[in-house]
This record gives C-alpha cells, structure tokens and sequence, in this order.
C-alpha cells in the first residue's frame, strides 16, 4: 500500500509540473491528497474486479495496477497511450485489469458499476465492482439511482464516496443537510459506514469487510471516506472559496506521512528504507515521462478510428 | 436468447401484460435472472445495460417509449456512444436499446416523440427503424449479435400490424436498404409508419400514370447511402417522408447526402416531408394535423414530378 500510495503522489506532483510547463493538453484533475482512499480500497480487490473511476481517476488507475509509462503517455496525448491519445486525463481506463475508465461526468460510473455487478451475478462469478464517487456526485440522480437498483438486486457493488468536502467550488455542507453521506445508505436499506479517508488502514479495513460481504452475495455497502484534495478542482484553480489555513490544516493529515508513522512505529520500515523506495518510485516517473516525451503522436486519421466494433 | 445464454433483458414492467408487451411469455421460457423488470430508474437501468455489456454480458434494455431516452441521456450519449472510441477501442459495448416512437394514438407530447435524428447524429450509436414485421425480426437478430450499443425504434401503430414473418433463422444487415417498390419517376425514401403511407399513396399515383420507387433505410446508422443515390440516379427525383419534425430531421440529413453526392441526377429540387417543428398534440384532430399523411404525400411527390 505504500509503494501504491508513494507511486499516486509522485506521479501527480510529476504531472502538476508538467502541466505547468504545456506538455500536458487539456484540463488536469490531481489526487493529492487522497491516496489513502484509492489504495485503501483497492487493495482490498482482486485484480478480476472492476473499477468505474471519476475525473480525479489517476489514484484509482495507479492503485489498480495501470502501467504507468502508458498513463504519462496517455497524458501527453501520445499514440502509445492507454486510450491511443483518444481519451486524456479524464478517461484513462485499462480493461485487461478490469479498470473500466475514469469518467468526465460526475456520478456517471455509478450506473455501470451496477452493471458489471450484474454481470457478475450473471455469470455466477464472486468477483466485485467498486464504483468511486465524490461529495459532489451524492447529489446526482445516478447516486440515488444506482444504490437503489443495486439495493433491489443485491448487487456486489462497492460504493466509495470520497468526500473531499468540495465539488469544485461548493462545500458540502450547502450541498447537503446530511453530515456524513454514509447517512443516505439506508434510505436504499443498505450499510453507510464512514472512515477517516486519511487513514489508509481503516480504509483498507472498512472496505475489505464490506468487499468480502459483497462476495458472499450479501449486496452492496456505501463507504464514505473523508479526505481532502490538497490541489484546486483543477490545475490552475484560483482556489477563492477555500482558505490557505484550511488546506495547511488538512495537509498535515498527510495520508503518506500518517503510514509511514505507523510503519516506523511497528519497525515494519525504517526512514532509510523508505527514501530507498521514494527514490525508487522517483526513477520508475522519470522513466515514464521520458516513455511519454519519447512515444510518437498517433497518425491524425487515427482519430476516425474505434468509433465502432 | 437461446443461442446465446450470455443475453440478459431488462425494463420497466417488461414482465406483464400492458399496453403493449414485446416481452410476452420471455420470462416465463428464461427466467427472471435473464429477464428483469426494473425500478423507476432510467439512468440507473440504462447504465446498468451499459455496464454489464462492458463486462461479459449482452444487454437488451426494454426504454418502453423513446421519449423516455431523454431520461437516460448521459448514459446513452456520453457513456455508451463513446466508451469504446474514448477507451481506444479497449472497450465494447452489446447493448441494444429497444423503444417505441411515433404518434397515431393521441398519446401527447411526452409519449409520441421521433427522435431518432438526434441519435443519429451522435458518433458511436447504431440506429435501426423496422417498418415491417419481417424486417423487425431479421434487424433484432443482427442487433443482438452485433457488438455496438444500438437504438431499436420500433413504431407504436405499427405493432398492430401483421406480416408475414418466415419461421427460420434468418438476419437482416444493418446499413442494407430495401426497396418496398420499384418505379422510375420518382425516389421517396420513407420510414417506419411513413413508409406505408407512401406505399399507399405509391399504389394510387400508379394509377395516375407516376412510377414511384419507395426505398425503406431500414437503419440509419449505418445508412445505405449507395441504395438512395442508385435510385435518384435512375429517377431524377427525391422526396424523403419522415415523421419526425423537419428542422434537422432525418431528412434534412438524406436530402444533403443526395444533394452532396447525387446532383448531377437530379431532375428538381429534394423535398422533405417531415411533422411540422411542434410537439406532438393530443387532441386527434391536432395530431393528424402535425405529422404527415397520404395527402402531404402525395402532393410533395406531385411537385418534383411536374
């Protein structure tokens, strides 16, 4: 889970300068931050269980398992990227790890999370399907939609509300009455439990028992994760609605930093070993953004391509 | 849904008896796993098929109305049109939208909508109209077997038609026109409930001494853009009959295809006859004066003919 997280971080920091400096199009969404909540869940998973991501899905893909040579390649718009160029920052998805792609519309991999928990029962398997979400999607129709449908069926859906208390500009408490989220899990009669997003063992620990519930058919659980991203809703954010303080306050719940406590303290890791593995993980980005710089862009009637099967 | 066990349907109320029930006697043969009725969930049960058809399974989502479609839109336009081309063809998506548009039953303005212009125009859908019971089966055999999400619309009034419909196994290519009656004096590609009006007025124009040639798309992604073009070139002449409202209809899409590609032929200008650009009343005798009828017709097919 450290390397995972360790790998999270220094990918999007990596980004952030990159983007900084125009090698990166578009619009970039970091997940600094809330890497507890990503490697938390996921590596309560199987590799054959799904994933439906958000737009702040490069934690998801990193936990999962994504190569992340193909995601900086992706990035850059590269033809050796995950989607070919095709889908950016906001749709990195790698279907041979059952990662079914970060999505630009808020809320809008909840329902196909339901889905490949259909299919799941369909096909008999005990595999699961975790569907992330943020504060802002709790207020979508999907959300109430898609714990519904998969409360009816007993999907084994995993819901995991990342609760970064903004949606873009919006704080939750104008958007909602309810103090935790979790709360709404049982108008749909299901389990809402809520952890402390910067932790990433009671994460780990929270989703495992309600991902071995899923398995054993006893359908779907809503886990709320309260964190914090350190970074604007999106590069370049001005950040008015939020204050300096607020993010010095959260940043010193440092997800990687409260681990690494925890590992010294359980003489699990030791400081120099863990600048052995920052160093490690610092080479294994510079390698990727060089994949990245070095990889052609796709041939422009690449673009009429894949529309169809 | 015997060949392929790995097919699952799902709707609202799709297990009982009702206005009309497509899905009669399904879940008794297969069994309430393969055929699921829903709660009131449009995005939810759209995106559930989506999801499921990117996972494994084959997905027949029963919308009921086509108005309806604009409940699940997001799914439909965003996520399932574009998984596979924004994944970089990782993705794949059998799912096959099944809805019935179209007016005749005074059922107003949120249950007679034909909307299928609007899904024509979004890259990465399918979008096939059966006008005849013979047609509907060979295109729902293709559509289940093909891997592209695709929009079914089938006609409200026609479900009360009768065909003759062959036994056996047999399939229908999407994108393969068919020309409901050969003629030489004039095009008049038509759909769905429009293609029997124009049959009908084709039959009485005969007899005035104009040969009308009627092609039915029968899908208009893909379109048999070569069967209409084939048949302006013989006629000189096109008149395409829709009932889907005229600004940006579909025949504002087939009259551009044919003046793009066929106006050297041309012998007069395209017309269009479309529903007028308003919601589809209720009243009937509001509702018969919106969308075509025989009368509309066969004056359009009047004009280009002089």
């Amino acid at each position: 889970m450290y390397r995972k997280m360790l790998t999270i971080r220094l990918f999007e920091e990596e980004v952030v300068k990159l983007f900084s400096r125009g090698l990166i199009p578009g619009f970039l969404h970091t997940y600094i931050g809330e890497e507890a909540v990503a490697v938390g869940v996921i590596s309560a998973l199987r590799k054959d269980d799904y994933v439906t991501s958000t737009h702040r899905g490069h934690g998801h893909c990193i936990a999962k398992g994504a190569d992340i040579n193909r995601m900086m390649a992706e990035l850059f718009g590269k033809g050796t990227g995950y989607c070919k160029g095709k889908g950016g920052s906001m749709h990195i998805a790698d279907f041979e790890l059952n990662m079914l792609g970060a999505n630009g519309i808020v809320g809008a991999g909840l329902p196909l999370a339901c889905g490949a928990g259909l299919s799941i029962k369909m096909r008999k398997t005990d595999q699961v399907a975790v569907g992330f979400f943020g504060d802002g999607a709790s207020n979508e129709g999907t959300f109430h939609e898609s714990l519904n449908l998969a409360a009816v069926w007993s999907l084994p859906v995993l819901f995991v509300c990342e609760n970064n208390q903004y949606a873009v500009s919006y704080h939750v408490h104008k958007a909602s009455l309810v103090n935790n989220l979790a709360e709404r899990a049982s108008a749909y009669g299901i389990p809402g439990i809520t952890v402390d997003g910067c932790d990433a063992v009671s994460v780990n620990d929270a989703a495992s028992q309600a991902i071995d519930r899923a398995r054993k058919g006893k359908g779907p659980t809503l886990l709320e994760c309260k964190t914090y991203r350190w970074r604007g809703h999106y590069e370049g954010d001005p950040q008015t609605y939020r204050t300096k303080d607020e993010v010095a306050t959260w940043m010193k719940k440092c997800p990687i930093s409260l681990f690494e406590e925890r590992l010294y303290a359980t003489k699990i890791m030791t400081k120099d070993s863990a600048e052995e593995v920052r160093a490690k993980i610092r080479k294994q980005v510079e390698e990727a953004v060089k994949f990245a710089k070095d990889s052609p862009y796709p041939e422009p009637e690449s673009a009429a391509t894949d529309v169809f099967a | 849904m015997l060949r392929n066990e790995k097919i699952v349907v799902m709707g609202e109320d799709i297990t009982v008896p009702g206005v009309w029930v497509v899905t009669k006697g399904l879940v008794e043969e297969f069994g309430p796993e393969r055929v699921r009725d829903t709660p009131m969930s449009e995005s939810a049960i759209v995106g559930a098929g989506i999801g499921a058809a990117l996972t494994g399974m084959r997905a027949m989502v029963e919308v009921r109305w086509a108005d309806f479609l604009f409940v699940a839109m997001d799914q439909l336009a965003n996520q399932a049109a574009k998984l596979r081309y924004m994944s970089g063809g990782q993705a794949k998506v059998p799912v096959v939208f099944r809805q019935a548009l179209g007016a005749g039953l005074s059922a107003g303005p949120h249950h007679s909508q034909s909307p299928e212009a609007i899904f024509m125009h979004i890259p990465g859908l399918k979008v096939a109209l059966p006008s005849t019971p013979y047609d509907a089966k060979g295109l729902l055999k293709s559509a289940l077997r093909d891997d592209n999400p695709i929009l079914f619309f089938e006609h409200k009034v026609l479900y009360r038609s009768k065909g003759m419909v062959p036994a056996e196994e047999y399939t229908i290519p999407f994108g393969k026109a068919d020309i409901k009656k050969k003629g030489k004096d004039v095009t008049v590609v038509a759909t769905l409930l429009m293609l029997h009006r124009s049959l009908t007025v084709a039959k009485e124009l005969e007899e005035r001494g104009i040969s009308v040639e009627v092609v039915d798309p029968r899908t208009l992604v893909p379109l048999d853009k070569q069967a209409i073009i084939d048949s302006v070139k013989k006629t000189g002449r096109l008149v395409i009959v829709s009932e889907d409202c005229k600004t940006g209809g579909v025949g504002a899409e087939i009259a551009a295809i044919a003046a793009e590609e066929a106006f050297p032929y041309l012998k007069s200008p395209i017309k269009r006859v479309s529903a007028i650009d308003t919601p589809i009343p209720f009243s009937p005798v509001l509702e018969k004066y919106v969308v075509p009828d025989e009368k509309r017709i066969a004056q359009a097919i009047e004009e280009v003919v002089k």
